[in-house]
Order: C-alpha cells, then structure tokens, then sequence
C-alpha cells in the first residue's frame, strides 16, 4: 500500500529491572497512513510514551528495543546504529516530547536551540537564511519573531509548547509523534495548540501520531484511535466508530467513564486497577477488570483480529459473537 | 444564620504599590457564601491566572487577604485564636492537585492517615485507630490490607488521591476544598474519584469546593458553580444553567474548547481563543474585553456589575445591561440553589 509510511511490526520493548524484564510495548503493530492523525489512548504504565520513544530511537537503558520491525518507506529503523538513527530523527520523525515545555534549556535562547538541530543535521545557513527560517518557523506555530530571542522562563506553557512544535518541524519530517503535548495546558489554549499542530500538519502533509489519554481529545482531533493496555493494543480503528461501537470492553468503559459536559449521569470508573507489567494477569491482561471475562480469557492472550472492516480488536468476545 | 464560611468583599493583589507595573490582581472583591445545611458541591471554575488557586490558598491561611476577611464561622480565619484555630483545621480539609507531591516518600502510607489520629486524638486505642482507619479506606474504595504498609511509590496516582481524600474524611470536616483533585489522574481514574467526592458530600453532609479548569467534571458534580476570569466573577449560579446554556462570553469559550467525547466534530475555528493576556493593573474595563468577541466601548472603560439574569444565575457582562436588574457583588450566594434537587 503506498499511502502507508511507516510500519509497525510486531514491536517489542522491555525494561530490564532486577526483577526480571517489563515488557512496556508487547507485540505490537499498526500502519501509519500518510497525512492522518492517528491517537494512541491508555492509562499511565500502557506503553503509549515507551512506544512513541521507540519509534524515535530514543528507548534508552534499562530499556531495549527487543523484538520487530518499524518500518519507514520501506526501511527498517528498529536495528539501526545511533549515529544512523541521529539522521533520521528531526529529518524524517520527528518528537514534540511529554511535558515539552520542560524540554527547553533553559540558559540558551530559543533561536539557538532551534538552529541546534538543523546544525547537528548538518544543514549549513547563512545568517540570513537562518533568521528568515527561524521567522517562517514560528509564524507557522503562532508565535511572534521576538520570541525567538527570548528565553523558556519568558514563554508560557502554550508558547513553549509551539516552540518545541516549532523544533520537530524545523527540518519538515513525514511523522510527528505529539506525546502529550497539550496535557497540563488550559482548555482554551490547548484547543489553539491543536488547531497550530493540524495547520502545521496540512502544510507539511504530515502524518502524526498524537499519544494521550484524554478520549475527548482524540475524539476532536484523531482520524483513527488506538487504545493500548498493559503494552498491548487492544483496538485500532476509525475514531467516529470506535466512539459510537467499541469493539473491545475496555474501549467500552473508557468511553463510559468520561464526565459528560451536556448531561449529568453518575461517574463510573473502571473497577480495578492498573494491572503491574512485571506480574501481568494470565491470559488477556484486562480479564481481573473485565465485565465479559470468561474462561479462555484467563488461559489464552488473544490477539488482533479484524472486527468489522478496517477496525481491529484484541478480544476474545468477538470470536464468540461471530 | 451565620454561614458556615464566607467571603466578604476579598481582595488579594501581589506585588508593590499602586502604580508597580508587575501588580497583580489575583483576587478582585470577591465575595460569596456558604453554608452549613444543606451541604451543597460549588464548583470554582477559571483557566490558569483566574485566581482559583489564590481563592484556595486564602482559605487556608496561606495568604492574607489584602482587603476584606475570609470567616469561618463568623470569625476572620487570620485573626482566630488558638483553639478556634484548632477546630477550624479539624474541620475544613484540603485535596491537593498533585498526589505525588504531597507525600513525604521515606514514610509509609499509612503516616497520613496515624497522624491526623495522633494530632485530633480521635482514637483511644490502636485497634480503634485501625478501625477508623479502615472504615475510611472501604469509603473510597480501596482495601486496608493492599493500601496500608506501602510507601507512596507502590501506588498509582489515583490511589494516593483516594488516599488523600480518605485522610480528609478521617477528621469528618464540615468542608473539603479540593483544589484539581484529578487533574494529575488518569481520565479512567477520574471519574472514581470524583464519585468518591460526591459520595462524601451525599452520605457525610460534608460540603465542597471544587475548584478545576474543566467545566465538564464541575459540572457532574456540583450544584452551584463560579467563573472566575483574572480575578473577577464572569459568571455564577446554578451549574445547570451556567454549562448547559452559558451566557457570559468568557464561559461560552471555555465551553466551545473543551473536546467532548462524541463522534460529531464539535471544535470550530473562532477568533476568541487568542491567548489570554493579563490586563495592566490599573485597567477599569471588563477584564475579559481584549478576547471578547463581542466587546463594545463600555466594556473598556467599566468594569461590568453582575447582572442577575435569571433567577439562578448572574452574570457580569453589559451584553444584559438593561434587561436584568443588578446584583451587589456581596449578593452572589442569593442566585445559588440551596437544594441537592434545585
């Protein structure tokens, strides 16, 4: 399929830990099409931020890159060197990362640190070149010329937040993973970020992958969700579809327990808690907190299969019902 | 009857003198009531800068107003002598936003729940200790033998919340101020703990402020609800009225942003969600004039008062100037609903 640009295969990323390995991303794949949003959803512990590390090449020791393939255009990023990965990250796939506001440094201007990165590329600027780059640059995220001589304590949560925006498309990659990029910002200003980072998107004909946990969210933005438990998926699909007819029960109560802001109903959380990847449940990791559990849910993992066209779930319930 | 906590005419301003550039107005005279019976939820609503967090620091003693009193029970919380003190601390309990920080991580669990115990001696024996204890726990849902004993890295976020508020129930207060309880928690957390609160206010008469940035979650659980807009009453009254059918600008913009989980794509592209700027200290006007996109002239120059335009709800905003008759800032708690039901 030529709209696909990049390929997730069977991706496996564990944490070494005294205790034995902690698989945070287990056996996982997915497509990634060109130009839409795909969301990733889960609780803290799901593997949604290991995952968005990993497909940066980031995953740093005690953690490992163990097993699969990520695949871009075609070329396979998972068993590249450092040095090689250094290329294609920012260039090709770039990351607005978790909290980016505390990513800036906070000593240097944030002209330098944006021209850091096109340097360490490689990328030679005349003087000028830069400034207008650096201009182009943050009117494309909002921001006014001046902040560019400005440092991160001047910004606001918003502004440093186009700034880390403004770094991962300074070299215009194909995918942008956005870990959380709007989660400790105001309702008001997190909606303008959004609506910067699908302009930004549009221009550059980007693909992203917008990791988070807020359903509302992705409900607002993605094309297609995926949500994650215990470093597995549990259900990728179309986000409208998903919304309306989840097909795995953790979907389900995650949609449910939402606080609605157009009618009141009593709040229901997910009963039980967030299983501890290093003594996971037999079987399907959300059977202990599973309505629907039965027997092979405690005994078999179950494993993606397509539940109505284009939409997977891992779950054992559709088997039955089909 | 003397409310059980009030605001009378609270100002709080940081910063220098008059004509000091970098004053801050956080809290603009501010007044509102509370009281005992029935034990109702209000919700304190506001972006970052709205003096939200400012109103809950005044409340506990943390800061000092610069105009006006907050009482307790009729008496000025930053005046009060030492046993009023005591009981005033027994009886008014705090959720903080963020439940890591607020453990001490060389303790175990369980030292936030022994030391109210010890401090308020609500218990005569060990055995009647851990009863309490328990009893407290099993209200919010979580089990004595897998919470106690642990230290705070074992545990989720949402179970420490839920710690938190079980701490707070030990001491059966008459309010709880939760300041973001579940902002820092997992949305599929959320709403347990939200349950937890509501419970608590249903089952133990205990009232609450609930103070957040997201409509959504004020608007489950409370009944009467506060916007506040860089310090200032944008809009107040019955949370039914003021989320289901806002009328303030300002809080229809908070409800235009919030992402709702429906498969209709409900965000638009309007011109009001410019960044908010923080007025100069001595501007007059509407504090909300330079995002409104329904500014008139006026709106610059006055400050608008609070018109009550519905029996349940008030709003400051000359947009109903003429159609609603005024209401004295000192007046906000007489739009509220004073029944669970209302």
């Amino acid at each position: 399929m030529s709209d696909v640009v990049l390929q997730v295969r069977n991706l496996q990323v564990n944490y070494a830990t005294p205790r034995g390995p902690v698989k945070a991303v287990n056996d996982v794949s997915f497509d990634l099409r060109k130009g839409e949003i795909l969301g990733l959803v889960g609780e803290s512990g799901s593997g949604k931020t290991t995952m968005g590390m990993a497909l940066v090449g980031l995953i740093r020791s005690p953690g490992r890159v163990v097993g699969g393939e990520i695949l871009l255009n075609g070329r396979n990023l998972a068993g590249l060197s450092e040095d090689a990965y250094k290329k294609v990250r920012l260039a090709e796939i770039a990351l607005i990362p978790q909290g980016a506001m505390n990513s800036l440094n906070p000593v240097t201007r944030i002209r330098e640190q944006i021209l850091d990165g096109l340097r360490d590329h490689g990328v030679i600027l005349t003087r000028a070149e830069a400034e207008q780059h650096l201009q182009s640059l943050l009117e494309r995220v909002g921001l006014r010329g001046e902040v560019a001589n400005m440092y991160a304590h001047e910004l606001s949560g918003g502004m440093k937040q186009r700034v880390a925006m403004a770094i991962a498309i300074s070299m215009k990659p194909k995918i942008i993973i956005a870990d959380e990029p709007t989660s400790a910002l105001d309702v008001v200003v997190q909606k303008r970020v959004i609506e910067t980072l699908q302009d930004v998107q549009a221009e550059l004909g980007a693909s992203i992958i917008l990791v988070g946990h807020d359903m509302g969210l992705m409900a607002q933005t993605v094309d297609r969700l995926g949500v994650m438990y215990a470093g597995r998926l549990a259900e990728i699909g179309d986000i409208g579809k998903t919304l309306v007819d989840p097909k795995h029960p953790y979907t389900r109560l995650l949609i449910e327990s939402l606080p609605s802001a157009t009618e009141k109903k009593p709040l229901r959380g997910i009963p039980g808690l967030a299983p501890q990847l290093l003594n996971l449940p037999s079987g399907c990791a959300f059977h202990p907190r599973c309505p629907h559990a039965f027997e092979r849910c405690t005994l078999e993992t179950p494993h993606l299969i397509e539940a109505a066209p284009h939409r997977w779930a891992a779950c054992h319930l559709l088997e039955v019902s089909n | 009857m003397t409310p059980l906590l009030e605001f009378r005419n609270v100002s709080k301003i940081f910063g220098g003198g008059l004509f000091d550039k970098k004053r801050t107005i956080a809290l603009e005279n501010f007044s509102m009531s509370l009281h005992e019976d029935p034990p109702l939820i209000t919700a304190v609503v506001g972006e970052s800068g709205s003096g939200k967090t400012t109103l809950a620091r005044l409340l506990l003693g943390l800061e000092t107003p610069t105009q006006g009193e907050v009482l307790y029970r009729g008496r000025n919380i930053h005046t009060m002598n030492g046993s009023e003190r005591r009981q005033f601390l027994h009886d008014v309990q705090f959720v903080f936003q963020d439940p890591y920080g607020v453990y001490n991580p060389f303790y175990k669990v369980d030292h936030v729940l022994t030391k109210p115990i010890a401090k308020f001696k609500l218990a005569s024996s060990r055995q009647e200790a851990r009863k309490l204890i328990e009893n407290v726990l099993e209200t919010v849902g979580l089990r004595a033998e897998e919470t106690l004993g642990r230290y705070p890295h074992q545990m989720s976020g949402g179970q420490r919340q839920r710690v938190m508020v079980a701490r707070a129930l030990l001491l059966k207060p008459k309010l709880i101020i939760a300041d973001e309880p579940v902002s820092m928690v997992d949305a599929s957390l959320r709403a347990t703990i939200l349950g937890n609160l509501q419970e608590l206010n249903e089952k133990f008469g205990i009232s609450i402020i609930y103070i957040t940035h997201d409509l959504a979650t004020g608007f489950q659980i409370s009944h009467n609800m506060i916007v506040l807009y860089h310090g200032a009453v944008s809009e107040a009254g019955a949370v039914a009225r003021v989320v289901k059918a806002p009328q303030h600008p300002y809080t229809q913009l908070l409800m235009n942003s919030i992402p709702l989980a429906v498969p209709e794509r409900m965000w638009h592209r309007d011109t009001t969600t410019s960044s908010p700027t923080k007025p100069a200290a001595d501007f007059q006007g509407c504090k909300f004039a330079d995002r409104c996109p329904q500014v008139m002239d006026v709106c610059r120059t006055q400050q608008p008062p609070l018109y009550q335009t519905e029996e349940h709800r008030v709003v400051s905003c000359y947009l109903y100037q003429g159609n609603a008759p005024t209401l004295d800032s000192a007046g906000l708690e007489k739009v509220f609903i004073t029944q669970p039901g209302g």
